[in-house]
């Protein structure tokens, strides 16, 4: 079968906007974690956050689009104007069927959907927009970047928590198979709205920590649960002869992808990672490499001790004696879990570190705790060639997915 | 390019308007009787739309626990009881196949129920927002996360493949049927828990309908106020309900020796690129969606013996499909009948497409073609054969139903009859 290239990568993310932001940022492990700004966060528990630092929605979408959209979709639209540029690409110049949007899809349109249900219930039927029928539900996002950018391909929306933006890649790859040369894919999540943050402390899973240094420690002794963020990432994936025929350089290949789910608690995970395991085992042979071949793991991170414990084991799992060995990292510590939109953004992180031969430091790392028996990449990024990298991602509930993206070697795929 | 795995439907469940399971919903379609009502769910007086087609649901008579209604949104509570005659209509022992088990299934609109009401808890009624966080249920990321939907299935059938929503609006379900025909074709799962739900019969969904005047208006006459392709339409009638199919490869069924309902034989889906609600008259995308499923099942459009239509009723609706089915099938548009069955059920928005893919299923077994209810005056843009008011017998080798939907999708999907060569391949 044809092979899957990523093209463009567009970052709209605590750590910045645009890859080059969010890499450097990544990088030099500089916390963006920090106390929630946009309303007074006092009375839910948790009061930290990933928020994405100067970003002008009139940057990327105009006033009259913003009237009509929440704050997730702008973000996906700046996502998305980004991936293209870096890309290159413009579907608007090629027959509107060869591009699709597929986008994974965590929580939809937040901050729009309560505004209307308060103005419904305080003000009655005639107060909510006309808007709030296209600018709350989960494909209002991939709706409108098709619009936006005149894409009439075979668009998707996948919803598995925060696993959903590793499968909106595995779909773009069925798509792209299918003939569909070029999706845009990926996905952003704008969950620091107040009903939504509500929504998320029920889980008993974020931290309660008030200041960003004690807050989301992923595999740290310390781990005591996460801090949400915005943002995430969209990335422009080709087939890989024509990307060749436009003569535009790879990143790296989509070369691996699987998923399977726990199916042993609607909110507790399976106390035996098999299923977890199971996904990055079917992930790498699916990229037909054998544990060995991978070089860095971006793990989930989920920052919970018995989350994190599990990851580990599943990671001892599927890499056998070379679990101790082979380099780990989650630098989403520096930045919260962004729901469908984090796990998009560790491949665009994986993608550089390819790139550039550079492991980065898991985010807000102090004291790893010994009993994960991880070589975990910590302080300063790590200089090593990296070819193959997991990356991969729970969702609640019992999603897991993970993705194998590797080094292209341009040329291969010249028609 | 190595031969793609054949796919069938061998099990089915429905809870749907008028008949909570799939012999009363088939008896309802076949009848010609419609399902729809002044609102029961809330007072409806204050809204513009009033009507819908409610489902009689009683969640426990029905086998779910107390525990479960408690916790759930009754979009799940629906597919669980769909799933559940589903699974058990196919025979299928599920845990032999867990690894190898998907689950795929759409939803437009989550748990918006269950969100809006634990706002008017946690608001006092939408005067003070968050008077006390506590006042929620402890339940409430469940609701946030239209995903809880496939872990609730996973969970109940010990389903380990992959398990994802689609929710492509109001074409979730059959974009749900359709990727679990593409994960059987690729491999990645033998057996696919497929299907959706929606229960949007709530305050903010009708409100949110209202403001755009999608809904009929015809407060008056809750039984004949969904007309699909009838000229006096004025608006879709929102319904609610699940369907649940599992699809399997047909190598796995027929070593069982399961009985198949129906083949699926292509699906492909497409954008307009247009507008979030609005749609261009030529119906050009649908037409290229429909194309496409006939060219995955290497069918000339000749073969189609019935069309399935997404008919919601609205002005535009119908118009646009009208013109992507004669844009597609040619001269055979005005031979093939096409029916929707929303004037019977509703437009239950992600669940609809489940529930007709489900209904062209028994289509094929039956061979009767349910009907358009309410169908009555010509318009002179909808003027094909949409079989008015009573069901018609007619052998169906060939189903095509098809969907379309807010933010542009349009989808498509064809079943067959299960013949020799479906037995014999796979």
């Amino acid at each position: 079968m044809g092979r899957t290239v990523v093209t463009g990568i567009g970052v709209v993310a605590p750590s910045g906007i645009g890859a080059e932001q969010h890499w450097s940022c990544t990088l030099r492990g500089e916390l963006r974690v920090s106390p929630i700004e946009r309303f007074d966060a006092t009375r839910y528990g948790t009061t930290l956050a990933g928020q994405v630092p100067d970003f002008r929605p009139e940057d990327f979408v105009d006033d009259r689009l913003q009237v009509q959209t929440d704050r997730w979709t702008w973000l996906a639209l700046a996502q998305a104007r980004l991936a293209l540029d870096d890309a290159g690409y413009d579907p608007t110049t090629v027959d509107p069927y060869q591009t699709a949007v597929i986008l994974g899809s965590g929580s939809g349109g937040n901050e729009f959907g309560q505004r209307e249900i308060g103005a419904l219930w305080n003000r009655g039927p005639r107060s909510v927009t006309p808007y709030q029928s296209i600018a709350w539900f989960y494909a209002a996002s991939t709706g409108q970047l098709s619009i936006r950018h005149g894409t009439k391909g075979p668009s998707g929306v996948i919803v598995s928590d925060a696993a959903g933006g590793l499968d909106s890649l595995g779909h773009a790859r069925r798509v792209i198979r299918r003939g569909t040369p070029t999706v845009l894919a990926g996905g952003a999540e704008a969950p620091l709205s107040p009903y939504a943050l509500a929504c998320q402390v029920t889980t008993g899973r974020l931290t309660r920590a008030p200041d960003p240094r004690d807050g989301y420690k992923p595999f740290d002794v310390r781990a005591n649960g996460y801090a949400p963020g915005e943002g995430g990432a969209v990335l422009v994936l080709e087939d890989a002869e024509a990307a060749a025929r436009r003569g535009s350089p790879a990143y790296g290949e989509v070369a691996g992808y699987a998923a399977t789910h726990d199916a042993h608690h609607h909110q507790r995970p399976a106390p035996d990672a098999r299923q977890y395991a199971r996904a990055m085992c079917l992930a790498i042979a699916d990229a037909g490499l054998t544990p060995d071949d991978v070089d860095l793991v971006v793990a989930d991170g989920a920052g919970s001790p018995d989350l994190d414990r599990l990851e580990a084991q599943a990671i001892h799992r599927t890499f056998g004696e070379r679990a101790a060995w082979v380099p780990v990292t989650a630098p989403q510590g520096l930045l919260g879990r962004l729901c469908s939109g984090g796990a998009p953004l560790n491949v665009a992180t994986a993608l550089l570190a390819i790139r550039d031969g550079l492991a980065p430091p898991t985010g807000n790392l102090d004291n790893p705790d010994p009993a994960h028996r991880l070589d975990l990449v910590r302080g300063t990024p790590r200089r090593m060639p990296v070819h193959v990298v997991l990356v991969v991602a729970r969702g609640h509930g019992g999603f897991n997915s993970a993705v194998v993206v590797r080094r292209h070697s341009e040329g291969e795929d010249r028609p | 390019v190595t031969a793609r795995r054949r796919s069938g439907i061998t099990g089915i469940g429905v809870v749907a308007p008028g008949g909570t399971n799939r012999k009363e919903f088939w008896r309802l379609l076949t009848s010609g009787r419609t399902a729809t009502r002044r609102i029961s769910l809330f007072d409806p007086s204050a809204f513009r739309s009033q009507i819908a087609a409610e489902c009689d649901f009683d969640p426990v008579a029905a086998g779910l626990t107390v525990r479960e209604v408690h916790r759930l949104d009754r979009f799940i509570q629906f597919a669980l009881v769909a799933a559940d005659e589903a699974v058990e209509d196919s025979g299928l022992d599920l845990d032999l196949v867990a690894d190898r088990t998907a689950v795929c299934m759409g939803s437009a609109v989550g748990a918006t129920t269950r969100l809006e009401d634990e706002y008017v808890l946690v608001s006092d009624r939408g005067r003070e927002w968050l008077v006390d966080p506590r006042y929620a249920t402890s339940f409430l990321y469940d609701a946030l996360v239209p995903s809880s939907l496939a872990t609730e299935l996973a969970c109940r059938f010990h389903a380990h493949g992959p398990a994802m929503v689609v929710s492509t609006g109001c074409t979730s379900g059959l974009d749900a049927v359709g990727q679990a025909h593409q994960l059987i074709a690729d491999g990645e799962a033998d057996v696919v828990v497929t299907g959706a739900a929606d229960a949007p019969i709530s305050p903010i969904s009708m409100a949110c309908f209202d403001a755009i005047r999608a809904t009929t208006a015809r407060n008056d006459d809750p039984g004949g106020a969904s007309r699909p392709f009838d000229a006096g339409r004025d608006g879709f009638v929102m319904g609610e309900g699940a369907a649940v199919l599992v699809v399997e490869s047909l190598e796995h069924a027929r070593r069982r020796g399961a009985e198949v309902y129906a083949e699926i034989l292509g699906y492909a889906n497409r954008c307009n690129a247009y507008h979030m609600t609005g749609l261009r008259p030529d119906g050009v995308e649908m037409a290229a969606a429909i194309t496409a499923a006939l060219d995955e099942a290497r069918l000339d459009p000749t073969a189609v013996s019935y069309v399935n239509a997404h008919g919601s009723g609205t002005r535009q609706n119908d118009r646009h499909e009208t013109a992507a089915v004669k844009l597609s099938l040619g001269e055979h548009a005005y031979r093939v009948p096409m029916s929707s069955i929303k004037s019977m059920v509703g437009h239950s928005l992600g669940a609809i497409g489940s529930i007709e893919v489900a209904a062209c299923a028994f289509a094929i077994e039956h061979g009767v073609v349910p009907p358009t209810a309410n169908w009555e005056r010509r318009d002179p843009d909808c003027d094909l054969d949409y079989v008015p008011k009573t069901a018609r017998e007619l052998p169906v080798d060939v189903a095509l139903s098809v969907g379309s939907g807010f933010g542009g999708f349009q989808s498509a999907i064809l079943l067959g009859r299960p013949g020799p060569a479906a037995r014999g391949e796979g």
